[in-house]
């Protein structure tokens, strides 16, 4: 990944990748951010940023509340249009299409095959008043599946896939725990498998206990899958677990970004060096 | 300490020339320190290179910045990789993941892992991302364990409960489970007792004879015999007021 930020000259970037990639990478690029600006009136979200995404890139955006992490991610993600800037995306069939120029059906069609988007609170990505095998085929439906002992088979391996209880599988999704509700958010997600999920503090509303094991199913699938992602955390310890790849915001802007274990082993801007040395060692 | 008469026909693997580094903190008044300045080293394959001086002489710095974990302010860091020479001081991030997984490993000497993963899984893991089916990759972890003397009823546990010196045996077994051609060691021996130490001196030598390119820091004097085709020598630099 090369993350390039065009700042003002008075605002030092540190970049750890100094050099532009030597791949033929045009091919492999998943995702291309570039000058990504969003306002709210007078108030920036984020500012000018630029990312690149291929197959398989995990990559962390970290920040503290109001560093404009979830705007940021909410833009690339289609959800939010930027007031400046472009997001392309490698289409299956059509190649890179910037995805703000797609009619909104197109756009949609792409959130729901291509693309996952799993929230911090499950309940804003389940249909919590149908059951969790439906929530789950749901998605398979609205890409055209029909037949209905295929649907159930999928989501029956998904569910496992999650580590969630098959059995279960016709239970309303209120009478699973948080982590359950997680696990089944991303069965949900990645049941169409998509190339790219975004993922808004995955971990942030469970239980230690839940979080450690759900963040190895994260790894796991983002391994076996080559599924890249893109994880919005304030949690530098879930950034270094799972992300290959770090980007520090403040203010809206990027601060500094690199490999994982750079940024948080060797933090070169003072911003970056006060948030690792702000952390609790446990 | 670099002209020693080397072995013919082993290629040098690792080629690092006028190396600097200097931490800057920014919240400490700004205070600058310089901890390499002019490094040049080269290792071969075969070859096992141990950085010897004091504690603070720079010996993990250097070994964190061949790594890549630390970003060198100037110089060079050429490793071959894929039969070309890459500099580590200039690669990109894709690259640099790559070099990580193809040819250059690292043993720290603490285990960082996810909490509630067991051993077993722990130690396969990085096979599994060189894509290694899985009970190929848990036969080997199996393997490596029972040598580090790790029993098997400890296998299907996490490590958090272990004593320092498992854990420290569950983080070599990870990192020798793969061979690479160059291998960075960071006090892998620290926490151990002299049984186990000699058989962490065995993978390292087993390593080196099939040609691994190798730099170790060893604190302890008789792995340092052991293990060292020789010493590259390290002093502190002076702290600039």
């Amino acid at each position: 990944m090369d993350i390039a930020s065009g700042l003002p000259p008075d605002t030092p970037v540190w970049r750890h990748a100094a050099t532009p990639c030597l791949e033929p990478a045009a091919a492999e690029v998943l995702l291309r951010v570039s000058g990504v600006t969003k306002y709210f009136g007078q108030r920036a979200g984020c500012i000018d940023v630029d990312l690149e995404l291929h197959a398989g890139d995990v990559l962390a955006i970290a920040g503290e509340s109001g560093s404009g992490k979830t705007t940021l991610l909410n833009c690339i993600s289609g959800r939010s249009q930027p007031d400046a800037g472009t997001v392309e995306f490698n289409t299956r069939h059509e190649g890179i299409q910037d995805i703000y120029r797609l009619s909104e059906p197109r756009r949609r069609l792409l959130a729901r095959t291509d693309w996952g988007y799993v929230h911090q609170n499950p309940r804003d990505g389940l249909r919590i008043n149908v059951s969790a095998g439906a929530n789950v085929g749901e998605r398979l439906m609205a890409i055209g599946g029909r037949h209905y002992g295929n649907i159930r088979t999928a989501t029956h391996d998904w569910m496992n896939r999650v580590e969630l209880d098959a059995g279960r599988i016709d239970d309303m999704p209120v009478t699973f725990s948080g982590g359950m509700q997680q696990r089944l958010q991303i069965a949900r997600n990645l049941v169409t498998h998509p190339r790219l999920i975004f993922m808004d503090e995955p971990t942030a509303s469970l239980d230690v206990s839940v979080q450690a094991r759900l963040l190895d199913l994260l790894r796991g699938l983002t391994r076996d899958l080559s599924l890249a992602a893109i994880i919005v955390t304030h949690d530098l310890a879930v950034a270094r677990l799972l992300a290959h790849h770090l980007m520090i915001m403040k203010d809206g802007r990027v601060v500094e970004s690199g490999l994982t274990d750079q940024v948080l082993d060797d933090p070169q801007h003072p911003y970056t060096q006060l948030l690792v040395s702000s952390v609790l060692q446990a | 300490m670099d002209n020693t008469a080397l072995p013919r026909n082993t290629p040098t693997m690792l080629r690092i020339r006028d190396l600097h580094k200097t931490f800057t903190l920014h919240h400490q008044h700004g205070a600058v320190l310089p901890v390499l300045a002019g490094i040049d080293l080269e290792v071969n394959a075969g070859e096992c290179v141990v950085l010897h001086g004091a504690s603070g002489a720079g010996k993990s710095t250097l070994l964190r910045s061949i790594y890549a974990n630390y970003r060198a302010q100037r110089g060079s860091i050429e490793v071959r990789h894929a039969g070309l020479w890459l500099d580590m001081a200039t690669a990109n991030a894709r690259q640099l993941l790559e070099v990580r997984r193809i040819t250059m490993g690292y043993v720290s000497q603490f285990l960082r892992v996810i909490p509630r993963i067991s051993t077993l899984d722990i130690v396969a893991e990085p096979l599994l991302a060189a894509g290694v089916p899985a009970a190929d990759a848990k036969s080997r972890a199996g393997q490596l364990l029972s040598r580090l003397n790790i029993p098997e009823k400890l296998w299907l546990l996490p490590p958090a409960t272990f004593s320092g010196g498992e854990q420290q045996r569950v983080n070599i077994a990870r990192g020798f489970i793969r061979r690479f051609p160059v291998l960075l060691l960071d006090e892998p021996t620290a926490a151990l007792d002299a049984a186990n130490r000699a058989t962490v001196a065995e993978l390292i030598e087993e390593a080196r004879a099939s040609g691994a390119a190798i730099v170790g820091i060893f604190h302890d004097e008789e792995v340092r015999q052991l293990v060292a085709s020789r010493l590259y020598a390290m002093q502190a630099l002076k702290v600039a007021a």
